[in-house]
C-alpha cells in the first residue's frame, strides 16, 4: 500500500531528495563556488522530471487516502511549472553571477518550491494543500529577500512574508470552518457535502475564505497589493520567477480546490471568481498605465492576466478549466520571454528597468525589438498571435458559461491595456533618441529565450503545438 | 488550348508586373504581346473549327458551400467563341500599337519606367475578359465583370500624376458598382430562386420563373422580369447605357490604346454579351425586353446627339461608342440577339481602329487631342489617314443598298435596325435608331473633315512637326481595316441570314424539331452536352419547350433531388449558344421588312454625310453661325446633356454632404470625442487613483485585504447561503 502511494509521488519525492543532499553537499564542500553548476543541475533535474511526467502518466491515481492527486490535469500544471521554472533559473543564472547574487541556496530554495507547487496541484485534501502552499511560500519569501544587502529586496520580501501570513491565516480559517461544516479535510468528502443548494452559510465562509487565499498567491484584486512591490524590489531573475511556475501553481491549486471541493456548488463561487477577474483585469489594464518602472508593469500585467485566467475559471466548466490551462500555458511561455528581455536590459553593467530607456531600441537592435514587439502584441492579445488565441478561449469560456457581461468586460479591459504594451512597442519603435540607451545585454542565453518565445508566439497559431488536446483532457479529468 | 487563351495573358500580365526587372522593359513588352498573339491565333482555331455545340471544360472546382456548388469551368459555344476572337484579336493589336505609342510618353520623366505597367494592365484586362467571356456560370462571370472593372480603374487612371485622370477613374469605378449592384442582386435572385449559378441550371429552370411572382422592394413582380432587369442593370452599367453612361466619357483621359481596347471594342460590350448570354432567361421577361430596347434606342439618340458638338477627338468616338452599344442593345432587346453579336464583332473592328486612327493622328499631333486644332492632314499622315477613312464608312454604313456589299457597319447596322422595325412595329426605337444613323454619319464625317481637311489649324509649329506614325502603329490598323471591310459580309448569313443558317451557326435546334417529339434529339444533345445534360435532365425523355414547365412539374422529385430548396420547377436547359423563344419571329419579319426600312438607315446616312459636308467643307462657317442661333440648344449638347451637373446635384452633393456629416460630427465629435473623453479623461482619472492607493505602506495594503474578505463573506451571506 505504501509502496504504491510512494511510487506515485516519486517525482516529488525525487526533487526533494536531491534538493536536501544537494543543500548538504554545497553546505559541506564548494559553497557558492558550486552555485552556477547546481543551478545548470537544478534546471536539468527540472525538465528531466517534467519530461518524466509528461511521458509516463496515465489516468488518475490518487496516493495517502486521496490527500495526493496524479492526474492529466496535475500532470499538466507540473510539466507546465517545471518548464516554466527551468527556464528561469537558466535565464538566472548569469544575471545572478555577475552581480555576486548567486548563492548556492537559490537554485534549491526553487526547487524545494517547485516541489510544494507540485504539492499544491495535486492536493487532494486541506492538509496537503497547505503543506503544499506553505513550502511554496516559504522558499520565495526567502528568494524575494535574497538580496539581503538592499533595502528594496528586504522590503520586498517581508512585505510578501507578512502579507503571505494574512493569507495563510484566512485560508487556514477558511479551511477550518470548511472541515467543521463537512467533517472532512478531504475534497472527495467536500464536494458530497457541498452540493449546489444545500451548501451551508459555514460552509460557504470557508469557501470564500479560502478563496481569498488563493486569490492573494494568484495576485487577483483586492489581493493584489503586494504584487507591484514584490516584483520591483526583488532581483529580476526572482520577480520571473514569480510571474511564471508559482501563478500556474496558484491557478491549479485554485481550480483543483474549486472543482473537486466545491464542484457541486458553482453557482455559489462563479459569481466571487467572476468579480475577482473583472477587479484584476480593470486594475490591471489601467493602473499599469502610470507605470514607467517596466517590473512594475510586469506586475500589473500579471494582475491583468490572472484576471482574464480566472475568467476561465469562473465559467466553472470543463471547458472553462481548459481555456484556464491554455491560457496560463501561453502566458507563461510569453512571461519567459518578455523577462529573457528585461533581464538583458542594462546600461554600463548595470540593470536598468526605466522603459524611457527602451527608446528607439529597435535602431540599436532590430532583431530583439521586433521580438519584443511581438511579445507585446501577444501579451495584449493582437491577433493572429498566440495571446489572442489565450484570450478567445477564456472569452469563449466566460459567453458559453453564462458570463457575457464578463466576456465583453473583459474586451474593454483588453483594449485599455493594450495602451501601456503599446507604448512600449512606440519607445522601442517611434520614441526619442536619448542618452540613457541600452547597451551591453549581449547575452546568447537570454537572447535565445526571448527569440524562442517570440517565434512560439508566431508559430503557435498553426495549432497552439497541440496543448489544446492536453488541456482538454486535462480539464476533462477535473471536471466531471 | 481554351485554357491556354484564358491563361495566358493572365502569365503574361504577372510576368510583365512582377519579373520586368528581371527581363527588362522591352522583355516584359514582347512577352505580353506575344502571348496575346499566341492566345489570338488559338482563339482564331477554336473560333472556325469548333462546331456550334456547347462544351465545358472543367479547370477547377471553385466554390463549394451548403447548396452552392460550382467550378470553374469555360463554356465554349458560338458566343465565346465571337467573344474570344474579338477579345484577343483587338487586345493584341493594341499591346503591338502600344508599343509606338507608348514609346517616350510625355507624362513621364526620362528614364522612369511605366511600360512593363502599362502592358501588365493590359494583359490583366485580357485575362479577365476572357474569364468573363468564358464563364460558365454566374459567379465567374462577376469575377471577370470585376477583373475587368479594376483594369479599367488602373488603366483609365494610368496616368496618375493628372488629377483628371484619377478622377475619371473613380467615376468609372463608383458608377461601374451602381451597375455591379444590379447584377449581384441578379445573381442573388437567381440563386434564390433556382438555387444553382450554372447557366444549365439557369436556364433549365427559367421558363419557371416566369410563371411565379416574388416580391421585392414592397412589391410584387414576375420573377422573370426582375431578374432580367437586375441582370440588365449590371449591363447598363458596364455597357455605359443612358443614365449609368457619364463615365464612359471620362474614361477617355487613360491613354488611346485603353480606350481602342477598353472603352470601344471589349469591355463595354460585356454587358450585351450578358444579355445575350442569358437569352433564355431574357426570352421569357419581355417587359424588361422592351425596358432594353427603350434603354438603347434612347441611349443611341442621346449619345448621337452629344456626339455632335463635341471637338475632343476621343470624346467624339466615345459618345459614338456609346450610341453604337445602344444599337446593340435595341437587337438584343427585340430578341435578335445574334444581330446584336453581330453589330458588337463589327463595331469590335471599326471602333478600335476609329481609336486607333485617333490615337495614331493624336500621336502625330503631339499629344493635342482638339480637332478645332487640326485640319489638312490627310497628307501629312496618309496611312492613318486611309485607315480613319475606311472606319468612317464602316461606321457610317456605307455600301449598296438592298444588296449584302458594303462594309461591315453597313451590314450589321442595317440588320438591327431592320430588327427594331420589326420588334418595334416601326415604333419608337426603330425611329430613334434612323436618326441616330443620320447623326452617327454627321459627327463622323465631320470629324474626318475637321482632322484631314480644310486649312490648318492651331500651332503652326506642332502642325510642321506631324509625322506619320511608326509601323507598329500601323500594322494594327491594317489588320483592322481588313476586318471592318470583310467582317460584315463574310459573316452576314451566320449572323442574321436565313433562320437555318443562323441557327446552324449558334447551334440551336430549329423550332419545329423542338415541337415534335425531342426524344432522340435529346440524347444526341446530351451527348453534346456531356457535363450536365446526362446526370440531371436526360432523364426525362420527352419533350421541352412548351411542354418543359408541365413536364417539370411531373418532375418536381427529381428536380428537388438536386435543386435543394429552389421554389422553381427545372425544365430543360435550351440548346444552343442563343435561345429565341418559340414565338419570337422578329428576325423573319425583319427579313420581309419593307424596302423603304431597308434603305432608311442608307438614306440617313447620306443626308449626315451631305450635310457634313456642306457644314465644313462647302461652307464652314455655317456651324458657328448655326450654334449662335441656337445657342441654348447648342449648350445643352455640349454639357452632354447636362448629366453631370444633375448627378452632381441629385447625387454627389448630397453624398458628400453627408459624409461631411458623419466625418465631422459622428466621427469627429462622437466617436473621436468620446474615445478621447474615455482614454484621456477618465482612465489616467483611475491610474491616479490606483496610484494613489498603493502607498507602500504595509497596513495599506492589508487593510485592503480584509476589506476586500469583509465585503466577499458579506455579499455571500446575504445572497447565499439563505437556503
Amino acid at each position: 500500500m505504501l509502496q504504491a502511494d510512494l511510487t506515485i509521488i516519486l517525482p516529488e519525492i525525487l526533487l526533494s531528495v536531491y534538493a536536501m543532499i544537494a543543500l548538504l553537499g554545497a553546505v559541506y564542500t564548494g559553497k557558492d563556488a558550486l552555485a552556477p553548476m547546481l543551478t545548470w543541475v537544478t534546471a536539468a533535474v527540472f525538465t528531466l522530471l517534467a519530461i518524466w511526467i509528461g511521458i509516463s502518466g496515465e489516468g488518475a491515481q490518487s496516493a495517502f487516502g486521496g490527500m495526493f492527486m496524479d492526474d492529466g490535469f496535475a500532470r499538466f500544471a507540473k510539466v507546465t511549472l517545471l518548464l516554466s521554472a527551468a527556464a528561469v533559473l537558466v535565464m538566472s543564472q548569469e544575471y545572478l553571477s555577475r552581480r555576486g547574487l548567486l548563492r548556492f541556496e537559490f537554485p534549491l530554495l526553487i526547487a524545494l518550491a517547485v516541489v510544494g507547487m507540485m504539492m499544491m496541484v495535486s492536493a487532494g485534501d486541506l492538509m496537503a494543500l497547505y503543506m503544499g502552499l506553505e513550502l511554496q511560500s516559504l522558499a520565495l519569501y526567502v528568494v524575494a529577500a535574497i538580496r539581503r544587502d538592499s533595502v528594496k529586496s528586504t522590503e520586498a520580501g517581508l512585505k510578501y512574508f507578512v502579507l503571505g501570513a494574512l493569507s495563510s491565516g484566512l485560508l487556514l480559517y477558511g479551511a477550518s470552518l470548511t472541515y467543521g461544516f463537512a467533517g472532512t479535510t478531504l475534497f472527495s468528502g467536500i464536494v458530497q457535502t457541498a452540493t449546489e443548494g444545500h451548501v451551508s452559510l459555514g460552509l460557504l465562509f470557508g469557501l470564500v475564505l479560502i478563496a481569498c487565499g488563493l486569490a492573494f498567491k494568484v495576485s487577483a484584486v483586492p489581493f493584489h497589493m503586494w504584487t507591484p512591490d514584490v516584483y520591483e524590489g526583488s532581483p529580476t531573475p526572482v520577480t520571473a520567477f514569480f510571474a511564471t511556475a508559482p501563478k500556474v501553481a496558484a491557478m491549479g491549486l485554485f481550480a483543483r480546490v474549486l472543482h473537486d471541493a466545491f464542484g457541486g456548488a458553482v453557482g455559489d463561487w462563479q459569481q466571487v471568481i467572476a468579480i475577482l477577474s473583472l477587479l484584476s483585469m480593470f486594475l490591471g489594464a489601467i493602473a499599469a498605465i502610470g507605470q514607467t518602472n517596466i517590473k512594475r508593469l510586469m506586475a500589473y500585467s500579471s494582475i491583468a492576466h490572472m484576471g482574464y485566467a480566472l475568467m476561465g475559471l469562473a465559467a466553472g466548466t470543463a471547458f472553462g478549466v481548459q481555456a484556464l490551462l491554455i491560457y496560463m500555458a501561453i502566458y507563461v511561455t510569453m512571461n519567459v520571454g518578455t523577462f529573457a528581455f528585461i533581464l538583458s536590459m542594462e546600461r554600463d553593467g548595470q540593470p536598468v528597468t526605466d522603459i524611457k530607456s527602451l527608446n528607439m531600441y529597435s535602431k540599436k537592435e532590430p532583431a530583439k525589438a521586433l521580438a519584443v514587439l511581438i511579445l507585446m502584441f501577444s501579451l495584449a492579445g493582437v491577433p493572429p498571435l498566440v495571446g489572442f488565441f489565450g484570450k478567445l478561449y477564456v472569452l469563449r469560456a466566460a459567453y458559453e458559461g453564462g458570463l457575457a457581461w464578463l466576456a465583453v468586460a473583459g474586451v474593454v479591459a483588453s483594449v485599455i491595456g493594450a495602451f501601456y504594451y503599446l507604448r512600449i512597442v512606440f519607445y522601442m519603435y517611434f520614441g526619442e533618441e536619448s542618452d540613457e540607451a541600452l547597451d551591453g545585454g549581449k547575452s546568447p542565453i537570454l537572447w535565445g529565450f526571448l527569440m524562442a518565445s517570440a517565434a512560439l508566439m508566431v508559430l503557435g497559431v498553426v495549432n497552439l503545438f497541440g496543448i489544446e488536446g492536453a488541456a482538454a483532457a486535462a480539464a476533462a479529468t477535473l471536471v466531471n | 488550348m481554351e485554357t491556354i487563351i484564358l491563361f495566358a495573358p493572365l502569365v503574361g500580365a504577372i510576368i510583365a508586373g512582377f519579373g520586368w526587372r528581371l527581363i527588362g522593359e522591352r522583355g516584359a513588352m514582347w512577352v505580353t504581346t506575344g502571348l496575346l498573339f499566341v492566345a489570338c491565333f488559338f482563339s482564331w482555331i477554336v473560333f472556325l473549327n469548333h462546331g456550334p455545340e456547347t462544351q465545358h471544360i472543367q479547370i477547377l472546382r471553385w466554390i463549394e458551400s451548403g447548396s452552392l456548388s460550382t467550378d470553374w469551368s469555360i463554356r465554349l459555344d458560338r458566343l465565346t467563341s465571337i467573344m474570344l476572337i474579338v477579345v484577343t484579336t483587338v487586345s493584341s493589336l493594341v499591346h503591338l500599337y502600344s508599343f509606338g505609342y507608348m514609346d517616350h510618353d510625355p507624362q513621364w520623366k526620362e528614364g522612369e519606367v511605366y511600360k512593363p505597367r502599362f502592358f501588365a494592365y493590359l494583359s490583366f484586362f485580357t485575362f479577365a475578359m476572357l474569364a468573363l467571356v468564358t464563364s460558365d456560370n454566374l459567379v465567374q462571370m462577376f469575377f471577370g465583370w470585376e477583373g475587368v472593372g479594376v483594369a479599367s480603374y488602373l488603366l483609365i487612371g494610368f496616368y496618375y500624376r493628372k488629377p483628371s485622370a484619377n478622377a475619371a477613374a473613380i467615376k468609372a469605378f463608383v458608377v461601374n458598382r451602381v451597375g455591379d449592384f444590379g447584377f449581384a442582386l441578379g445573381i442573388f435572385g437567381l440563386f434564390y430562386l433556382t438555387d444553382s449559378i450554372k447557366f444549365d441550371d439557369v436556364f433549365a429552370a427559367s421558363a419557371g420563373l416566369a410563371d411565379i411572382q416574388i416580391s421585392f422592394l414592397w412589391t410584387e413582380w414576375n420573377a422573370a422580369n426582375l431578374i432580367a432587369f437586375l441582370l440588365f442593370i449590371g449591363a447598363m452599367g458596364k455597357s455605359a447605357q443612358l443614365f449609368l453612361h457619364t463615365w464612359l466619357p471620362d474614361a477617355m483621359e487613360g491613354p488611346t490604346p485603353v480606350s481602342a481596347l477598353i472603352h470601344a471594342a471589349t469591355m463595354v460590350t460585356a454587358g450585351v454579351f450578358l444579355v445575350c448570354r442569358m437569352s433564355p432567361l431574357m426570352e421569357y421577361a419581355p417587359e424588361a425586353m422592351t425596358f432594353v430596347t427603350f434603354m438603347g434606342a434612347s441611349t443611341a439618340f442621346v449619345a448621337a446627339t452629344i456626339g455632335l458638338v463635341q471637338n475632343d477627338i476621343k470624346r467624339v468616338i466615345a459618345y459614338s461608342t456609346m450610341s453604337q452599344l445602344g444599337y446593340m442593345f435595341v437587337a438584343a432587346g427585340v430578341g435578335v440577339y445574334s444581330v446584336a453579336m453581330f453589330h458588337l464583332l463589327t463595331h469590335a473592328f471599326f471602333k478600335a481602329m476609329l481609336f486607333l486612327g485617333a490615337g495614331s493622328v493624336i500621336h502625330a499631333m503631339h499629344h493635342e487631342q482638339d480637332m478645332r486644332n487640326y485640319g489638312n492632314l490627310r497628307k501629312k499622315i496618309p496611312y492613318t489617314f486611309w485607315a480613319m477613312m475606311i472606319g468612317t464608312l464602316a461606321i457610317t454604313g456605307v455600301g449598296i443598298p438592298l444588296t449584302h456589299i458594303g462594309f461591315a457597319g453597313f451590314l450589321s447596322k442595317d440588320a438591327v435596325i431592320e430588327s427594331a422595325w420589326a420588334g418595334t412595329q416601326g415604333g419608337y426605337g426603330f425611329w430613334m435608331l434612323v436618326v441616330a444613323a443620320l447623326f452617327t454619319s454627321f459627327y463622323s464625317w465631320r470629324l474626318m473633315f475637321l482632322t484631314f481637311y480644310g486649312k490648318a489649324r492651331g500651332d503652326r509649329h506642332t502642325h510642321e512637326h506631324a509625322h506619320e506614325s511608326p509601323k507598329v502603329m500601323l500594322i494594327p490598323l491594317g489588320v483592322l481595316a481588313v476586318g471592318s471591310v470583310l467582317a460584315g459580309m463574310i459573316w452576314y448569313n451566320s449572323f442574321f441570314g436565313d433562320h437555318n443558317s443562323v441557327n446552324r451557326f449558334f447551334g440551336v435546334p430549329a423550332h419545329a424539331e423542338a415541337a415534335e417529339g425531342h426524344g432522340e434529339d435529346d440524347h444526341a444533345g446530351s451527348a453534346a452536352t456531356e457535363d450536365h445534360a446526362a446526370g440531371e435532365h436526360a432523364a426525362d425523355d420527352a419533350g421541352h419547350g412548351e411542354a418543359a414547365t408541365e413536364h417539370a412539374a411531373a418532375d418536381t422529385d427529381h428536380a428537388a433531388a438536386d435543386a435543394g430548396h429552389a421554389p422553381v420547377a427545372v425544365g430543360m436547359a435550351p440548346q444552343g449558344a442563343i435561345f429565341t423563344g418559340p414565338d419570337n419571329h422578329v428576325m423573319d419579319d425583319a427579313h420581309h421588312a419593307p424596302v423603304w426600312v431597308k434603305v432608311s438607315p442608307f438614306i440617313a446616312m447620306l443626308v449626315g454625310f451631305a450635310v457634313a459636308f456642306w457644314f465644313y467643307i462647302v461652307n464652314p462657317e455655317m456651324p458657328r453661325k448655326l450654334a449662335e442661333q441656337q445657342r441654348p440648344l447648342y449648350l445643352f449638347l455640349l454639357n452632354k446633356w447636362y448629366f453631370d451637373e444633375l448627378y452632381d446635384a441629385i447625387f454627389i452633393r448630397p453624398a458628400k454632404a453627408l459624409g461631411r456629416l458623419l466625418w465631422k460630427r459622428g466621427d469627429g465629435k462622437v466617436i473621436d470625442g468620446s474615445i478621447n473623453g474615455i482614454a484621456m479623461g477618465i482612465v489616467p482619472f483611475f491610474t491616479r487613483l490606483a496610484g494613489r492607493a498603493q502607498t507602500g505602506y504595509i497596513f495599506t495594503y492589508a487593510f485592503a485585504m480584509v476589506i476586500g474578505v469583509a465585503i466577499f463573506i458579506t455579499w455571500m451571506s446575504l445572497s447565499g447561503g439563505a437556503h
